[in-house]
């Protein structure tokens, strides 16, 4: 089933040992001029980085800047600080045309599924686009968009038709096939199945998975939602006001959270199951982390310290660096 | 590749007066313009006008009676004869040779302005949008002083330095409109340059020129061509006016403006000289209005959130229907007060289909009930249905909805009006909505406080006080001084079920009330939910899509899948031991089900969708999707006893499944399943429901 070419395939082992994509101290302020730069960043000196074939989850409240890292990566938004480099090359400040000599290797699939494709557009045309700007031919170009569309579960009719006519999981398969038809090697999931029901996200999930099993793909999967992105993710990244909190094994992190902020949002994510529930509940009311609405962003030290149970003046005094505890590196003095 | 929409030539016209750029991708769109064109009466007559204005004026020399400059000294401002059909002015030359010789000059002329002031104020709104705030703030600063210099001082400035050169004084004037028309277009092309398919053709590296023509150009194409009807018949005004006051075509030459300020002169002696020409201008102004206005009505403009009178009457059918039905069935015996009570609910679009059949469940006080199920199912529409609050032209159409002794199925809307509010309360998905922008929390705290409890003000400031600090707001003082804007989701949502509690409801009906949060801001709202339930004793309807949600919180639980309840009872029951194959494979589907540790390779999954209404088999709706589905699930299914508790079923297979201990397993989606695409109209529809 798989359309990768063989000369696709021999490429990206050449790389095989070094990141997929390094993201390395960004920093992104919005606005303009010296009020911006009193305030504090949207992203403050995050780094991680991405194996080949490798899944990351970026996960965090809104406003934690994860959304915006993913845009930094696409070329979507500009950076104040710190490099981003795919496959070993720098591609911060890269314009369009350095972007599309990438080949469509680095691809995006968006939240909302009703306006990441053009109503105006047949499907046909939306998943061509891509592939046009390099150059295949038209007639190519639909047979490459059919093919793609059988293999995410849509019928091969579907590229005469217009988004409208399909549903939110459909259309989230379609936007799913327009950023896998240039066979890329990374793609940005910003919270693409957020906004699905349980049983088409479930199809979203498991077909995002079995494209990675079969092209070996490596996904960034930026989600609010922690059981979701344990679902696909290796490796967590953990964001609050726009700094890495903790990252580790998905598992680790998960399982056995480190910094007050992770054990708290492991704790508000409901179980659907009532007894277990309950349990969780009482564990979230006895950690005593303090509501996210009765504290105001003041810069400097640990931006989770307003809330946390165990912050003292060092906290506020000194920002804690990210340190390894057991399998994760925690930025809290005290995990 | 470009389907031809032009059915008719009168339709080419009316695509060349209105400068439609043409293109592939814009097929579609332009279609939609030309249908939504040619539904309306003054749209087709507009076209109508337009094109014979233009036919006749093009082939004038070929079947005009007269050439415009014949004199008949024996017929000088004669009304209409048999000669000359609409008379003649001053000099006996024929008034409808001139009319329609002239006709092509000024349409022609007129149109130049539409070109250059529609054309202009497009490409700069593009290129405003795309290039950023600060060509943007340069560009908006240069309209800004092109729309506070003088129009008319330019124009005869303009035509004393080049003299009555028409074409290049319409060019002029589309200049000066075309300040205007950017204004209008920039917030659109803003908005269309801040889709996400925008940003995924950035992502694939279209240039910033392509992703303009290509994915904002097509968006603007309904206002390009609204505005450049309108534009056409300003351009025509401002031409006449022009030549009334001396400024046309030089003087042999026939225009509609001359020839008007020639027929103003004999106003008094020969007053029909007036109206041809008068008539023709108007009619000509009329149609291009017409046709703007045609193509400028949004498809759905009738379509409104306030019921329509008409509405109100189906309803007031449907609540006489009812309670005729009630007489006749005789009740039950009237449940405890505090207690909701539905009984075999049901709800449709008036005349079309039913979108909730035959749904009951009862909610004790101080309880909470999950309503629970995918989009589509219809658990929101039985939520407002509780309020009197269904969208206009559905209605409850059967079944009862017991509270206090009353059926509010069959309540009139100033009866409901008494309950709203005061009785029972409703939290919504989206806080902001249920705050008004425009005023400050405590302001909209403190009249609804007045309205609900008709306390003073003082005392209503006092109690709007001490509601946000019962749902949790410290600085209270602070909160009440804010608008809805300056606070955060998490905020605005504790405000708007203070907002709700503010007429002391005995029942809450929250409908997704924390989709759109955080999970730490969503376990805090549940938290303070619950205890206002202890607190308080009111019950709560909850309308959630999570079940981790309804495991934190509710008592009770009502499984909807279709319009129906296919599972009810006990929450740990329905979660711990699920007896529908729905409720199975929601749960299955749930990656929050599992732990990290032992998280499967691949979800379960359902194959296929919620059917739309018009779809549902007699049978078990469910049928189609269900692993375990076989001959008998044919059949229409009834709710019946599960077994444990007082829990209900609507499967033919669940003591089977119960015995067999069956699981939803993972499956791989059968590709024909997913092949029913649905039209969008039922699409759109539905959405507009939920």
């Amino acid at each position: 089933m798989s359309i990768a070419t063989p000369s696709r395939q021999e490429s990206s082992n050449a790389v095989l040992d070094g990141p997929m994509l390094e993201v390395k101290d960004l920093v992104v302020r919005y606005g303009r001029g010296r009020k911006a730069a009193a305030a504090p960043a949207a992203v403050d000196g995050v780094s991680f980085s991405i194996r080949p074939g490798e899944t990351v989850g970026l996960v965090g409240e809104s406003g934690s800047g994860k959304s915006t890292i993913g845009k930094a990566i696409l070329g979507l938004q500009k950076t104040a600080g710190g490099t981003i480099s795919y496959q070993g090359k720098e591609i911060t400040h890269a314009g369009t045309a350095e972007r599309r000599s990438l080949g469509g290797e680095l691809r995006a699939v968006f939240q909302d599924p009703n306006s990441s494709l053009n109503p105006r557009n047949t499907v046909g045309a939306s998943l061509a686009e891509p592939l046009r700007l390099r150059g295949v031919s038209a007639g190519d170009a639909r047979a490459k968009a059919e093919a793609m569309l059988e293999r995410v579960g849509l019928p091969r009719e579907a590229v005469d038709r217009y988004p409208s006519q399909f549903s939110g999981g459909q259309r989230q398969r379609i936007a799913v096939a327009r950023a896998l038809i240039c066979e890329p090697k990374l793609v940005v999931c910003d919270e693409a199945v957020s906004a699905l029901d349980l049983s088409t996200q479930a199809q979203v999930l498991n077909l995002l998975a079995d494209l990675r099993d079969e092209r070996g793909l490596s996904y960034l999967f930026i989600a609010h939602d922690i059981s979701v992105v344990q679902f696909l993710a290796q490796r967590v990244v953990v964001l609050y006001r726009g700094q890495v909190m903790e990252s580790g094994p998905a598992a680790a992190v998960t399982e056995n959270p480190k910094h007050p902020f992770t054990q708290a949002l492991v704790a508000a994510s409901p179980v659907p199951r009532p007894a277990e529930q309950a349990e969780r509940r009482t564990l979230r009311e006895s950690m005593g982390v303090r509501t996210a609405s009765s504290v105001s962003a003041t810069p400097g030290g640990c931006p989770f310290r307003q809330r946390c149970p165990l912050a003292t003046e060092l906290c506020a005094a000194e920002r804690p660096a990210l340190r390894t505890v057991g399998e994760s590196d925690v930025a809290c003095h005290y995990a | 590749m470009i389907p031809n929409v032009a059915p008719a030539p009168a339709d080419s016209t009316a695509a060349a007066a209105a400068a439609l750029p043409k293109s592939g991708p814009k097929a579609a769109f332009t279609k939609v313009s030309a249908h939504r064109l040619f539904a309306s009466p003054g749209g087709v007559a507009g076209v109508l006008w337009l094109a014979a204005l233009v036919v006749a004026s093009l082939t004038a020399p070929l079947w005009l009676p007269f050439k415009t400059e014949d004199q008949d000294f024996t017929a000088v401002l004669s009304g209409p004869t048999a000669a000359h059909w609409l008379g003649t002015d001053e000099l006996g030359r024929d008034l409808l040779s001139r009319i329609f010789a002239s006709a092509a000059g000024t349409l022609g002329t007129s149109f130049i302005t539409v070109i250059v002031a529609v054309g202009l104020g497009t490409i700069l709104a593009m290129a405003s949008a795309a290039l950023g705030d600060r060509v943007e703030a340069v560009i908006s600063r240069v309209t800004e002083i092109m729309m506070s210099v003088p129009g008319t001082v330019i124009i005869l400035a303009v035509i004393g330095a080049v003299g009555t050169n028409i074409p290049v004084i319409m060019a002029i004037l589309g200049i000066l409109i075309s300040a205007g028309i950017y204004r209008v277009m920039l917030g659109q092309a803003k908005s269309l340059q801040s889709q996400l398919y925008v940003d995924a053709a950035k992502v694939d590296g279209v240039s910033t020129l392509g992703i303009s023509l290509r994915h904002v150009l097509p968006g603007l194409t309904n206002t390009i061509v609204v505005q450049s009807a309108l534009i056409f018949a300003v351009g025509m005004l401002i031409q006449a006016g022009l030549a009334f006051i001396g400024f046309g075509p030089p003087i042999p030459q026939p225009s509609w403006g001359g020839m008007i300020q020639g027929a103003s002169q004999h106003v008094y002696d020969a007053p029909w000289l007036m109206v041809p020409t008068g008539a023709v201008l108007a009619l000509t102004v009329l149609a291009a209005n017409a046709i703007g206005n045609a193509l400028g009505k949004a498809p759905n403009a009738a379509a409104s959130h306030l019921p329509s009178a008409a509405a109100r009457r189906q309803r007031a059918k449907a609540v006489a229907a009812v309670g005729a039905a009630q007489v006749a069935a005789g009740t039950d015996a009237p449940p405890a007060k505090g207690q909701l009570s539905v009984r075999g609910l049901s709800v449709g679009v008036d005349g079309g289909p039913r979108l909730v059949t035959d749904v009951s469940f009862d909610v004790e006080q101080g309880t909470v009930l999950g309503l629970v199920g995918e989009s589509g199912c219809g658990k929101t529409m039985t939520a407002l249905s509780l309020l009197g609050l269904l969208p206009s032209g559905v209605v409850a159409t059967g079944g009862q909805i017991l509270w206090n002794g009353k059926n509010l199925a069959a309540a009139t809307d100033r009866e409901m009006e008494a309950i709203r509010g005061r009785d029972i309360a409703l939290i919504s998905q989206e806080p902001m909505r249920a705050l008004d922008p425009m005023f400050t929390v405590g302001y909209q705290l403190t009249s609804a406080i007045r309205r609900l409890r008709k306390v003073g003000k003082a005392e209503a400031r006092k109690e709007a006080r001490s509601l946000l600090e019962k749902v949790g707001i410290v600085d209270a003082g602070r909160i009440l001084k804010t608008y809805p804007h300056q606070i955060s989701g998490g905020m605005a949502q504790r405000v708007a079920i203070a907002l709700a509690l503010s007429g002391r409801p005995r029942l809450l009906v929250a409908d997704e009330p924390t989709t759109a949060l955080d999970v730490t801001v969503q376990a805090e709202i549940l938290s303070l939910l619950r205890s206002l339930v202890k607190d308080t004793g009111m019950s709560v309807v909850m309308v959630t899509h999570d079940l981790g949600v309804v495991a934190d919180i509710c008592d009770q639980v009502a499984v909807m899948y279709a319009g129906q309840v296919v599972e009810n009872g006990k929450t740990a029951n329905i979660l711990d031991n699920p007896r529908h194959p729905y409720t199975l494979a929601l749960l299955a589907a749930d990656p929050h089900a599992n732990h990290a540790a032992d998280m499967p390779e691949r979800l379960a999954t359902i194959s296929g969708q919620v059917p739309q209404p018009k779809d549902w088999p007699t049978g078990c709706r469910f049928m189609a999707r269900c692993q375990f589905a076989g001959s008998a699930c044919a059949a229409p299914v009834p709710l019946l006893p599960s077994g444990s508790e007082d829990g209900l079923v609507r499967c033919v297979k669940a003591d089977e499944l119960a015995v067999e201990g069956l699981e939803w397993v993972a499956t791989e989606v059968p590709t024909h399943r997913l092949l029913d695409l649905t039209p969008t109209r039922t699409n759109v529809v539905e959405k507009d429901m939920a």
